[in-house]
C-alpha cells in the first residue's frame, strides 16, 4: 500500500480514444437506421400533440356539426381538420384524434411505467434474495396472474370512480406480473455469471452488484416488452371504456374513438380506422425505436450503428 | 507417393463478408490425407485451421463465407462441384466428423442408442440391423455395461464417455475419413490420452484417414503422422512430425514451440521458516451429502506460488470459492495472518478483500461486457473508497495497465473490443487495483492460445517479482505448473493426496494417482513422447 501517493498523473496522448459528445453520436447513430429516425420523428410528433393538441383544438375538437355527420375523409374543400371526415356528432375526426393523444399517452405511459418500475424492482428482489422472500413475491404474482384482468379493473373501477387516475393503477396492477417474472427469471442467470462473482469478491455491496452489473444486462429485455406493452394498454384502456369503466366521454381517447366507431363500419369506415391506425403507427414506432435501443445500448452490437451501412445489392 | 491421396485440399481460399470488409480466412491452403494416415493441423485461434474441414464439410455458411479458389479432391472428385445432394450423401457415409464439445452436440431429449443408430437409418439402414451395430459400436469405444446405457440420455454420461459416443456415431458408417476438430481439449489429461488412444486404435482397425485439429503440440506428437502449420489463414510449414518439432524452419513454429511450457527450469522452494500468510487447516465442503472438499490443510507463504493440480472434479475450485467465501465451508479453518477468514464477520472480510484477489479462467465471462476498461478496473476503488480519491483513479487505472502491458490510450473501450489474452490481462489489473497480497488464479490462462498463456505467466511472474505477490495457482495443466510454481498440490476427488515442492512432485511422485497424471500429461516432443506412451501402456499393463 505504498503505491497511493507517489504516482505522477500521466499525460494524456495523442492516440487517445476521444469520445464525440454523447448527444451528437446519438443522432449520427439514429440517422443510421432510418426506419427508427422516422419513428422517432413520430413519436416526437404524437407527444406534441399529447401536451399543445388539447389547448389548441379542444374547443374544434368538441364542437358539434350537424351537417358534417359522418363526412367522408379526404375531402379537402373542407376546413383541414375535417380531412379526415368527421364522426357520427360531425365533429372533426382529426382533431379528436390530436386532443385524443393527451389521455390516451397518459394512461398507456403511467401504466407501462408504473408496471415496469414496481415489477421490476420485485423482479430484481425475487431473483437477487432469499428463497422466502422471493416466494411470497412470485406467489403474489400467481394470484394477479390467476384473476382474470378485465374482471378485477371492473371490480376496481366499479368501487372507485373511473378516472384517468385509477385506470393507470388498474392497468398498471394486471401487468405488473409480465415484468416480474421477466426480470426475476433474467437475474437468476445473470447472477450466476461469472463478471458478478468478480464483483463480489472484490466486495462489491449486493446494491452495486444489482444496480451496476444485473441491472444493464436485463433492462434491455424490460424495455423491449414494454413497447409491446404500450399498444396492449392502448387497447385494454379501450375495451374499458367500452364498457363505460374508463375513461368517461366527453373525455376521449383512441381506444375509446375506435370502439365509438365500431357500429359504422359498415358505413363510416373512417372512424375507427383512423385512430385505428395512429394506435398502430405509435406502436410500430415504438417497436422500431426499442429495437434500435437495444443496438445502440449494447457495447458489444454498437457497431452495427456506427459504421457505414453498405448498400444490399 | 504414387497413388493419389484419399482426400487432397488444393490452393483452397476461403473469404467471409464482414460488415468491416472482406476478411481472409484461409487462402492458397493446399494439404493432402492417404488412407491409414493421421495429419494434425496445428494452428492458434484465428489461424483458419478449422476452415479447410468446414469446406469439405459443407458448413460453411455462403454468405458471409465466398470459397474463392481451389478444389477438394476426394477419390478424385471435386466436392465443391457436387451437387448438393450428393454431397450430403458424402457426409457421415465416407466423411464423418467429431467435435471439440460434445454435449453440445449430442440431442438432450434422445437418448444415445437413439442418436448413434439415427446415423445409420438416415443412411438407408434397416431399424433392427442399426440397433444392433449401434451397441457394437457402445461396446467398441469403451462404454462400460452398453446394453443398460443404449437407452440413457447425454446428460447421464461423463465428458470422456460422451467424446466416445460421438466417435461411435461418427465411426457407425465406416467413414473413410475422420475429421476430428479438437476432440480432446474439453477433456482432463487422463481421458484426453484414453480418447486418443482409442482413435488411434480405431485407425489402425479400419484404416481410415484421421484429420485432427488442434492447438496443442502434445495431440499433435501423441497421434500425427504429419503436420501442418497455420498461423492467419496461411499454411506455414508442413512436414512429418518429429521434422516439424526439432527442425522447425518458419520463425512462427519457432515461436510456438518455444512457447509450449514444461521444458525450462523448475523453481526451488522458497526458504523455510517463513512465517505463511495462509494457512488452511481441515477445510470441508459438503454440498448435501456429496463431499467437495474433504479435510483440506495446506500453507502459502508471501512471494510463493503454489499450484493446486487435478482433474475436473477434484474440488480444486471448491477450494478456491470457500477461500474466498463465495461458498460457505462446512467445517474447517483458513487463517490469514492468524485471523480465520472462514468464521470472520461481514466488516472484516470487506477488508480482507483488499489482501485476497481471484482471476477467473476465461476473461470473456468474468468481465462485464456493458463496462468500459477504466470502469472495470476502477470499480475497485468505487467500491473501497480508502485506496484512492477520485481525482487520482484515471492516472491509477493508466498506471496499471501500463503494468499489465495493455495501451492506456485504450481504457474507453469495451472488453469486446480486446483478444483473449488483453482481456486476461485487464482481469489481472482488475485484481491488482486492490492491491492485493495473494491472487487466486482459476485456471487463469487455460482459455487462452499457448503463445498468449506464455506471455501472461511471464507477466504473472514479473508481477510476482515487483509487488511480492502470492499466488495460489489452480491448473489441469501440468507441463504449466511445472515451469511456474514453487510448490505443487494435487487433488483426487475433493482430497489432497499428495504436496511437495514441485522438483519433487514431478521427479519423484509418490503417489500412483500423481504418476498417471504426469505419465498421461502430453510433451511437444514425438520422440519423448513416444518413449512415455511406451511406458505408460507398460504401467497399464501391470
Amino acid at each position: 500500500m505504498t503505491t497511493n501517493s507517489d504516482h505522477i498523473p500521466a499525460q494524456p496522448s495523442a492516440t487517445e480514444d476521444v469520445p464525440t459528445s454523447p448527444a451528437k453520436q446519438v443522432l449520427r447513430m439514429l440517422w443510421r437506421d432510418k426506419l427508427a429516425f422516422f419513428a422517432a420523428v413520430f413519436l416526437i410528433l404524437v407527444i406534441l400533440c399529447a401536451i399543445f393538441g388539447p389547448m389548441l383544438f379542444e374547443e374544434e375538437a368538441t364542437r358539434q356539426d350537424l351537417r358534417g355527420r359522418n363526412a367522408p375523409p379526404f375531402d379537402f374543400s373542407r376546413n383541414w381538420l375535417f380531412w379526415l371526415g368527421g364522426d357520427t356528432l360531425g365533429r372533426p375526426l382529426l382533431a379528436r384524434i390530436i386532443v385524443a393523444a393527451q389521455n390516451t399517452m397518459m394512461v398507456a405511459a403511467g401504466a407501462v411505467a408504473a408496471s415496469l418500475a414496481i415489477g421490476t424492482t420485485l423482479g430484481l428482489i425475487a431473483g437477487y434474495s432469499g428463497p422466502r422472500t422471493s416466494q411470497v413475491i412470485m406467489r403474489l404474482a400467481d394470484v394477479i396472474m390467476s384473476f382474470p384482468s378485465l374482471l378485477l379493473a371492473v371490480i376496481v373501477l366499479y368501487m372507485l370512480a373511473p378516472s384517468v387516475g385509477n385506470l393507470i393503477i388498474v392497468l398498471a396492477i394486471t401487468r405488473i406480473p409480465v415484468y416480474l417474472r421477466t426480470s426475476r427469471a433474467e437475474v437468476l442467470e445473470v447472477r450466476e455469471r461469472m463478471f458478478v462473482q468478480a464483483a463480489q469478491v472484490m466486495g462489491a455491496s449486493t446494491r452495486r452488484i444489482v444496480f451496476r452489473h444485473i441491472l444493464p444486462i436485463v433492462a434491455p429485455t424490460l424495455i423491449t416488452i414494454a413497447t409491446l406493452d404500450f399498444a396492449f394498454v392502448m387497447l385494454a384502456e379501450s375495451s374499458l371504456s367500452f364498457l363505460g369503466i374508463g375513461i368517461q366521454p366527453p373525455e376521449i381517447t383512441w381506444g375509446l374513438m375506435v370502439s365509438q366507431g365500431r357500429p359504422y363500419l359498415t358505413s363510416a369506415w373512417w372512424l375507427s380506422f383512423f385512430p385505428g391506425l395512429v394506435i398502430i403507427l405509435t406502436t410500430l414506432s415504438l417497436n422500431l425505436l426499442s429495437n434500435w435501443m437495444r443496438t445502440a445500448l449494447d457495447p458489444v452490437q454498437r457497431w452495427r450503428l456506427e459504421i457505414a451501412r453498405k448498400k444490399h445489392g | 507417393m504414387g497413388e493419389t491421396p484419399l482426400l487432397e485440399v488444393r490452393n483452397l481460399s476461403v473469404d467471409f463478408h464482414t460488415v468491416g470488409g472482406k476478411v481472409h480466412a484461409v487462402r492458397n491452403v493446399s494439404w493432402h490425407l492417404s488412407r491409414g494416415e493421421t495429419l494434425a493441423i496445428l494452428g492458434e485461434s484465428g489461424s483458419g485451421k478449422s476452415v479447410s474441414a468446414s469446406a469439405i464439410m459443407n458448413l460453411i455458411d455462403c454468405p458471409p463465407g465466398e470459397i474463392v479458389s481451389g478444389e477438394i479432391l476426394f477419390e478424385g472428385q471435386d466436392v465443391l462441384k457436387m451437387s448438393s445432394n450428393a454431397r450430403r450423401d458424402l457426409n457421415g457415409r465416407r466423411i464423418a466428423m467429431i467435435f471439440q464439445d460434445p454435449l453440445s452436440h449430442l440431442n438432450p431429449v434422445y437418448t444415445v442408442g437413439f442418436q448413434i443408430a439415427e446415423t445409420m437409418t438416415a443412411h438407408g439402414t434397416p431399424r433392427v440391423q442399426a440397433r444392433s451395430r449401434a451397441l457394437e459400436l457402445m461396446a467398441r469405444v469403451g462404454i462400460p455395461d452398453h446394453e443398460a446405457k443404449f437407452d440413457a440420455y447425454p446428460h447421464q454420461f461423463s465428458g470422456g464417455q460422451r467424446q466416445r459416443l460421438m466417435i461411435a456415431m461418427a465411426l457407425a458408417l465406416k467413414p473413410d475419413i475422420l475429421i476430428a476438430d479438437e476432440p480432446t481439449t474439453a477433456l482432463d489429461v487422463t481421458v484426453q490420452a484414453q480418447v486418443l488412444a482409442l482413435l488411434e486404435e480405431l485407425q489402425q482397425e479400419t484404416g481410415m484417414g484421421l484429420l485432427l485439429i488442434t492447438h496443442d503440440l502434445g495431440v499433435v506428437a501423441e497421434v500425427a503422422d504429419r503436420v501442418v502449420v497455420m498461423n492467419s489463414g496461411e499454411i506455414v510449414e508442413a512436414g512429418t512430425a518429429s521434422d516439424v518439432y526439432h527442425d522447425p524452419g518458419h520463425p512462427y513454429t519457432r515461436k510456438l514451440i518455444a512457447a509450449v511450457p514444461g521444458t525450462g527450469e523448475m523453481a526451488a522452494p522458497l526458504e523455510t521458516g517463513i512465517k505463511p500468510i495462509l494457512e488452511v487447516n481441515g477445510l470441508t465442503k459438503h454440498f448435501g451429502s456429496f463431499i467437495a472438499l474433504d479435510d483440506a490443510s495446506l500453507t502459502v507463504l508471501p512471494g510463493e506460488t503454489v499450484a493446486i493440480v487435478g482433474e475436473s472434479g477434484s474440488g480444486k475450485s471448491t477450494l478456491a470459492k470457500t477461500l474466498l467465501r463465495l461458498e460457505e465451508a462446512t467445517s474447517g479453518e483458513a487463517l490469514w495472518h492468524g485471523r480465520d477468514l472462514v468464521t470472520m464477520g461481514q466488516r472484516e472480510l470487506f477488508s480482507l478483500r483488499r489482501d485476497i484477489q481471484m482471476v477467473f479462467q476465461d476473461p470473456t465471462q468474468s468481465l462485464n461486457p456493458r463496462m468500459s476498461v477504466y470502469d472495470i478496473v476502477s470499480e475497485a476503488f468505487a467500491i473501497h473508497p480508502k485506496i484512492l480519491p477520485r481525482s487520482q483513479w484515471k492516472a491509477r487505472v493508466r498506471e496499471l495497465l501500463d503494468q499489465v502491458g495493455l495501451d492506456a490510450n485504450h481504457m474507453n473501450r469495451y472488453p469486446h473490443q480486446f483478444s483473449g489474452g488483453q482481456r486476461q490481462r485487464i482481469a489481472i489489473a482488475r485484481s491488482l487495483a486492490l492491491e492485493p497480497k495473494l491472487i487466486i488464479c482459476d485456471e487463469a490462462v487455460s482459455a487462452l492460445d499457448v503463445s498468449i498463456q506464455s506471455q501472461v505467466m511471464t507477466l504473472l511472474t514479473g508481477l510476482q517479482d515487483k509487488l511480492g505477490l502470492s499466488y495460489l495457482f489452480i491448473a489441469h495443466d501440468l507441463p504449466l505448473v511445472r515451469d511456474f510454481a514453487h510448490r505443487v498440490i494435487v487433488m483426487q476427488d475433493g482430497r489432497i493426496v499428495e504436496q511437495g515442492p514441485v522438483a519433487q512432485i514431478f521427479e519423484a511422485p509418490r503417489q500412483t494417482y500423481t504418476r498417471n497424471l504426469i505419465a498421461a500429461s502430453l510433451h511437444p516432443d514425438p520422440e519423448i513422447q513416444a518413449r512415455r506412451r511406451s511406458e505408460r501402456l507398460a504401467m497399464a499393463g501391470d
